[in-house]
């Protein structure tokens, strides 16, 4: 993409006035309030935010393996309507990804048929199952940029800790589904009222925080860094704040439906809710919005795991857990969290671009500066708009927040300097 | 109302006015089912298809007698549980409703699987119990059995002691007794306590006799040492030490309090042998009028246009 590019007319967080960003060989090569166009093509985004790309630290593609339910091409194209300029991938693909040429599988045909970036985890344990430690090093070598056992977790603690100590060498982030599968065996979603009342076994919050103190104890003492996915309870945000104060290399992410929406979205048995970890109470929810505001939480995911609709429409005891949510997660964010009064946008940012690329050291991604990747997106505030499931790119065409009236439409996604959506 | 709707799903949804004009319908019923002809033509060209995942007897033999007495054309689908376990209910489902099924009688190991079924076809479905969830045809035979013996629900105290997170009827029971005006109290292993059982608007307590103290109706629930590889109990001994319902613990209820069990009974571990053989205990009562309820239930789906398909 060495072609020259500019956008006009964008309005820059930390910028007052309304700025043109010169692109050049992929990258930004100035920001300045007129550039002149000298053969440049010329995007005016007419006075509307251009930010940094979002990068999702949490995202299944189900290539190789479960092309039928999201592949690369549609997974990317879905990330791209949703403003996400680089994805990483979980290893719980079919091959798994435990060796390096699956990392390299996936690199090569991201590069072929992805318009955005695809940063694939490399697992912890071979096949995640959680018995022996994968080969990191060589997944480190063909480019992983994390270590995951997606959501599977380590039972053992033992193997855990090697893998947390191996890990350390190579500085990787180490990426922890948390979930004593002895107390969530038979749940299908949050113990409690709801879950009570519907006939349904439940999934104590305990099953999650064991395994995140536990971790927090291990990383205490591995020193590695360590990153819990998918915070969804009071106390994993506690535990976190709390192993925050005291020096322990730790970071950790929610998702957007962990902060709005409640185990009661599961009334009717409605699969579309059904995720893993569970949607919660009002009280998590709200330790989870205190968690981003108070800055204990680093990351918002999206947590797209996407399933068939063959595979949701069954029994809720049946239904495969997942959701769909690249197209999703930013306007809920937004219009949750900066509508809402929690954080700026320029928070929300830091939460959904800046941290993940510190974390998973995207070096050249993450901001908006001379001299980073032109990874950017327009996104327009004003309108409410609606989510429609049936126009989602991706092949999971569901979502529990369907019908619902959001603001923050992403408009334009540039990745590299390359408009693609 | 939301009892004047396509299915019937649990007592859940339904307000105590629905619940108790399906009891007043059950007594109707009962005097009819009391008559030399029992047979009623309510169901007349009408289809029911009895589609049971699960082994039952009490349950199949009522609402398919029911469904006779109406003169419906009843088939059972039980017994082919080799293609039951290969097609999914969806299919299944969907199979009996192109035949011009009018009901569908479901009875499934999973909570929400009638729900599940009756989005998907025309036919009227009736939940005959559906995982841990609700099982609201046995507990409006318990209701009427409790209405007739004392006359009505408000005021009344009821213990409901044993298993109270396996037990779908116990939980229809809750819905529907809570709603009526009666005091609930439960009691039984914490282990067996439905998470958060508290919020049902019912009493709780660990020892049986504060439960039964001063109770009119005793209700007690099937106790299984294991279910689903979970262990919640050491032993049905030690059950029975704390929570059997003896003649020791029936003297803390009043005097003329009622002993009732869903059946099927062990004998000597939920309640005692002495007890189930004494007037107090009224399993055969609820038997007689789990026929009735059922044909309550028929009719006013059937009122309603259900089995229209």
């Amino acid at each position: 993409m060495s072609g020259k590019t500019i956008l006009k007319n964008c309005t820059l967080l930390g910028f007052e006035n309304k700025m043109d960003i010169l692109i050049m060989g992929g990258l930004i090569e100035k920001i300045e309030q007129s550039i002149e166009p000298e053969g440049a093509k010329v995007l005016d985004v007419g006075g509307n935010f251009v930010l940094s790309g979002l990068i999702d630290m949490h995202c299944n593609i189900c290539e190789p393996g479960f092309e039928n339910i999201e592949n690369i091409e549609t997974v990317s194209k879905s990330a791209a309507r949703g403003g996400f300029t680089s994805i990483t991938c979980e290893p719980n693909t079919k091959p798994i990804v435990d060796n390096k040429t699956v990392v390299e599988y996936i690199i090569s045909k991201s590069k072929e048929q992805s318009s955005v970036n695809i940063y694939p985890y490399g697992s912890m344990s071979m096949g995640c199952e959680g018995k022996a430690i994968a080969e990191i090093g060589e997944m480190y070598e063909a480019g992983v940029v994390g270590i995951s056992d997606g959501d599977q977790s380590v039972n053992n603690a033992a193997l855990m800790r090697n893998v947390m100590r191996y890990t350390k060498m190579f500085d990787l982030p180490v990426i922890t589904h948390c979930e004593d599968s002895s107390l969530s065996q038979n749940g299908v979603m949050h113990e409690g009222y709801t879950a009570s009342c519907l006939g349904l076994r439940g999934i104590p919050r305990e099953a999650e925080e064991i395994h995140v103190g536990r971790n927090i104890l291990l990383a205490k003492n591995t020193g590695v860094r360590l990153h819990i996915a998918h915070v969804s309870t009071i106390g994993t945000v506690s535990m976190i704040r709390e192993a925050k104060r005291n020096g322990i290399p730790i970071t950790c992410e929610t998702c957007p439906h962990y902060f709005t929406l409640t185990e009661t979205a599961v009334e009717d048995y409605n699969t579309y809710a059904k995720v893993n970890p569970p949607l919660r109470t009002q009280d998590d929810v709200k330790a989870v919005l205190r968690g981003i505001a108070d800055g204990t939480i680093d990351v918002i995911a999206s947590g797209h795991s996407p399933a068939s609709q063959t595979e949701k429409q069954k029994e809720f005891d049946n239904a495969a857990y997942g959701i769909s949510a690249l197209e999703t997660a930013f306007s809920i964010s937004y219009t949750t969290l900066v509508e809402g009064g929690y954080i700026t946008l320029q928070r929300l940012l830091e939460l959904m671009s800046k941290n993940p690329a510190e974390i998973l050291k995207l070096t050249q991604k993450g901001e908006i500066a001379v001299g980073k990747d032109a990874d950017l997106i327009v996104v327009e505030t004003k309108e409410t708009y609606p989510i429609e499931p049936k126009l989602f790119a991706s092949k999971a065409k569901f979502s529990p927040f369907a019908g619902q009236e959001v603001k923050g439409r992403v408009r334009c996604t540039i990745v590299g300097g390359k408009i693609i959506s | 109302m939301s009892l004047y709707q396509k299915d019937f799903f649990g007592l859940r949804d339904l307000s105590a006015e629905d619940i108790r004009y399906l009891i007043s319908t059950a007594e109707t019923m009962k005097y009819i089912l009391s008559q030399k002809n029992k047979k009623s033509p309510h169901l007349q060209g009408k289809s029911v298809i009895i589609l049971f995942y699960e082994q039952s007897a009490r349950a199949k033999l009522s609402y398919e007698l029911a469904a006779q007495h109406m003169s419906a054309n009843v088939v059972d689908m039980t017994n082919c549980t080799h293609s039951l376990g290969e097609e999914s209910l969806r299919d299944m489902g969907q199979l009996i409703d192109q035949m011009g099924a009018d009901f569908i009688i479901l009875r499934h190991p999973m909570a929400g699987a009638a729900r599940y079924l009756a989005s998907r076809v025309g036919a009227s479905v009736i939940n005959a119990g559906d995982g841990y969830n609700e099982n609201p045809g046995q507990s409006l035979l318990d209701l009427l059995t409790i209405k007739e013996q004392k006359g009505g629900f408000e005021g009344l105290k009821i213990a409901i002691v044993g298993d109270l997170i396996h037990s779908r009827v116990s939980k229809s029971n809750i819905w529907a007794l809570t709603k009526l005006g009666a005091q609930v109290c439960v009691s039984g292993p914490t282990t067996l306590l439905l998470p958060d059982i508290e919020k049902f608007g019912v009493e709780v307590h660990y020892d049986a006799r504060e439960a039964v103290n001063n109770a009119d109706v005793i209700l007690t629930t099937r106790m299984r040492l294991e279910t689903q590889d979970e262990t919640y109990l050491p032993s049905l001994d030690e059950y029975k030490r704390f929570f059997r319902v003896d003649h020791t613990l029936l003297k803390y209820a009043k005097k003329d309090a009622i002993v009732m069990h869903p059946g099927p009974i062990q004998r000597g571990i939920e309640i005692s042998e002495g007890v189930i053989d004494s007037p107090q205990c009224i399993i055969n009562d609820q038997m007689a009028n789990s026929v009735a309820v059922r044909m309550a239930i028929f009719y006013i789906l059937s009122q309603m246009g259900g089995g229209m398909a």
